[in-house]
């Protein structure tokens, strides 16, 4: 389980989240919506514990143990994992050896080339990390690196942007079988949650609850099926004004 | 001693630069230094003693098994005490004994490098000397590098080497290079002249690892001629402490299609001083040239050059130089120098001087690496290159020696 209670979050000594609150149950995967700007990245960046990212209030907890003060390879190590939406590019790095470190010894040259086939990236391994890589190439390269690192809490930053049809539906595989949706819901051990723009990730996974975030809270929660087709609907101004009673922030500006 | 003596003329133009200061680099007063003692001829290499061999195996010299080396050259001092070819068409004896075997080698002597370039190469003329003579004939291709050791047995002493390298039309040579001292801490200047010639269509790669000591002054000066569809490739390895060196090896494509590549992987620890670079002339059509350098300074000072100039069409030139600090007070200068004389060339090159990003550290510690593992494989990762063209052995055995030095460098 994933538990945040009234979590702040500073970057740069600026207040970007204010007294977020989320629960994820274990096996469950979430959906965080939201207009550019609202912190959902900032959300996510926290829990993984990047340093820039400054809790000034609040807690994380996973698996019943306060996170809040570990170190971003601790909480790794603890089991949870990211894709991130624009990885650097490490020279001398080569994809092989990140999927190697992501396996940590629990799988040799051979689980390394089935992973590499499942993300279709067989001719990627020997090449510098990220260096001169497609933005679907990048989501397919982080999922696969997700795969071998098998987190228990897996935190995907708009996996479907930049992404074409064709691509898309195999990153739908690959996060299924990151989040285990094939496997019976009481079985499931593995948690997601998923900022998603244009909610085309829905059709992949097996979402429970939706959040809608904007100016660094969480307004609405909910199915978020029904969030989404409100959203397309009304545009997330109405959304939001629903519950905050006024206009974003960023709108006024 | 036996002595190389070029011709009058030419000692003459030494005596006239005896005290022409280099253009890079610090000024060493070479008076400090004094001549070398004889050492005695070691038929059997194998039988040095076991911290010489030791000495000399951190550069890369195989002396117990030198089943994979075609040949052997070793000087200490300014004696080559062991020289030995081990396959057919391969010649590896000492330049003053080549000297004696062929009259047309007399020709050869200063002909790459100017005796009169500076100092250095005009004491090296002037003073007691040897080297390697290393010669491939026409259409012989070597599957195991010759292997020469530059070594300096002696403290505070100047060891003079000139080395010719010749690789005859259609020929294939590796060579391994490695320099050593003896002494942990004592000063010593070394001044190495190597001039190489690579004959139409013959192909030669040089890899030289340095393991001097920290008090170690090192003035290398090497030109490489390479003629028409010839190769050279150089790979270079400094990662060991030295006091003060500065070289800039240069190569001139003066035939069609010539191509020349250098790699060079230099680590300046706090007190070494380094000035290195490569510089390419394509003075030919077609000629390509890749210069690659790496540098790591973790307290030292690095001066990372880089010059190639396009002087015939259809010629194409890059250079990479890229440098990392590490701790506090290092510096890399990085200087990229391109100079185009004609329309119809193709020059380029990229340079980048910082600290470890951060957000690669961070992304591999999203990994669950540890910072320490994380910095230590993107250090590794930037002092991997791969070599195009190296045969696998050479390129294994440059891989270990970087292996061996990197923990020093973490």
């Amino acid at each position: 389980m994933l538990k945040i209670k009234e979590l702040s979050v500073a970057v740069e000594d600026k207040e970007i989240l204010h007294d977020v609150n989320m629960t994820i149950q274990t096996g469950e995967t979430h959906v965080l919506f939201g207009p550019n700007g609202a912190g959902k990245s900032t959300l996510l960046m926290a829990i993984m514990g990047f340093p820039k990212y400054k809790v000034t209030k609040g807690s994380i907890s996973f698996k019943d143990r306060d996170i809040t003060g570990l170190s971003v390879d601790e909480r790794a190590r603890l089991g949870i994992g990211m894709s991130f939406q624009r990885p650097p590019v490490v020279r001398g790095v080569k994809t092989r050896d990140m999927v190697a470190a992501c396996l940590k010894g629990r799988g040799d040259g051979d689980a390394i080339a089935k992973l590499a086939e499942k993300a279709d990236l067989q001719d990627f391994l020997e090449r510098d990390i990220n260096y001169g890589f497609s933005g679907g190439e990048i989501k397919r390269s982080e999922l696969m690196q997700l795969l071998a690192q098998r987190p228990e809490l897996t935190l995907l930053d708009e996996p479907e942007s930049g992404v074409d049809l064709v691509n898309i539906a195999l990153i739908g595989e690959m996060m299924n079988d990151l989040l285990e949706k094939n496997c019976p819901i009481p079985e499931r051990r593995c948690m997601g949650l998923i900022i998603t723009h244009t909610g085309h990730i829905l059709d992949y996974v097996n979402a429970r609850t939706g959040y809608v975030m904007c100016d660094g809270t969480i307004g609405c929660v909910g199915d978020p099926h029904e969030m989404l087709a409100t959203i397309r609907e009304r545009g997330y101004n109405e959304c939001i004004k629903c519950y905050l009673g006024r206009i974003p922030l960023h709108e006024e500006n | 001693m036996k002595k190389i003596k070029a011709s009058k003329d030419l000692h003459e133009k030494a005596k006239a630069a005896a005290s022409k200061p280099a253009t890079y680099g610090e000024d060493i007063n070479l008076n400090k230094f004094i001549p070398g003692d004889e050492h005695p001829y070691q038929p059997d290499p194998s039988k040095l003693s076991t911290e010489t061999k030791e000495k000399m195996l951190s550069a890369g010299i195989m002396l117990d098994d030198p089943t994979q080396r075609s040949g052997t050259y070793l000087q200490m001092d300014n004696s080559p005490i062991h020289f030995s070819a081990r396959q057919e068409g391969v010649e590896v004896m000492a330049v003053s004994q080549a000297l004696e075997k062929y009259d047309w080698l007399q020709d050869y002597l200063w002909k790459a490098v100017s005796v009169d370039a500076d100092k250095y190469t005009a004491n090296v003329e002037l003073n007691d000397n040897d080297g390697y003579f290393i010669r491939a004939l026409p259409g012989q291709k070597t599957i195991y590098p010759v292997q020469a050791c530059l070594y300096m047995e002696r403290a505070k002493l100047v060891q003079n080497v000139h080395n010719i390298i010749i690789a005859e039309e259609g020929s294939e040579l590796h060579i391994i290079t490695g320099c050593a001292t003896a002494t942990r801490d004592e000063p010593g200047l070394h001044i190495g002249v190597s001039e190489f010639f690579v004959k139409k269509g013959a192909k030669v790669t040089f890899t030289m690892i340095h393991s001097w000591n920290p008090e170690t002054a090192v003035r290398p000066r090497t030109t490489t001629i390479v003629e028409e569809g010839g190769l050279f490739m150089s790979n270079y390895l400094l990662m060991k402490p030295v006091n003060t060196i500065q070289m800039y090896p240069t190569a001139k494509c003066v035939g069609e299609n010539a191509t020349v590549r250098y790699n060079s992987i230099l680590v300046a620890v706090p007190g070494s001083n380094i000035d290195v670079g490569s510089r390419v002339f394509l003075n030919a059509p077609k000629t390509r040239t890749e210069i690659v350098s790496r540098a790591i300074t973790t307290g030292g000072y690095i001066a990372a050059r880089g010059y190639i100039e396009g002087n015939a069409p259809d010629v194409k030139g890059h250079l990479e130089c890229r440098g990392l600090i590490l701790g506090e007070k290092g510096v890399i200068y990085a200087v990229p120098e391109l100079k185009g004389n004609l329309a119809g060339i193709d020059l380029s090159h990229e340079a980048a001087v910082g600290k470890i990003a951060e957000e690669e550290v961070e992304y591999l510690m999203a990994r669950g690496l540890t910072k320490q593992e994380a910095t230590a494989a993107i250090v590794r990762g930037f002092l991997r290159v791969d070599i195009e063209g190296l045969p696998s052995m050479l390129s294994d055995e440059l891989k270990k020696a970087v292996e061996a030095s990197e923990k020093e460098v973490m």
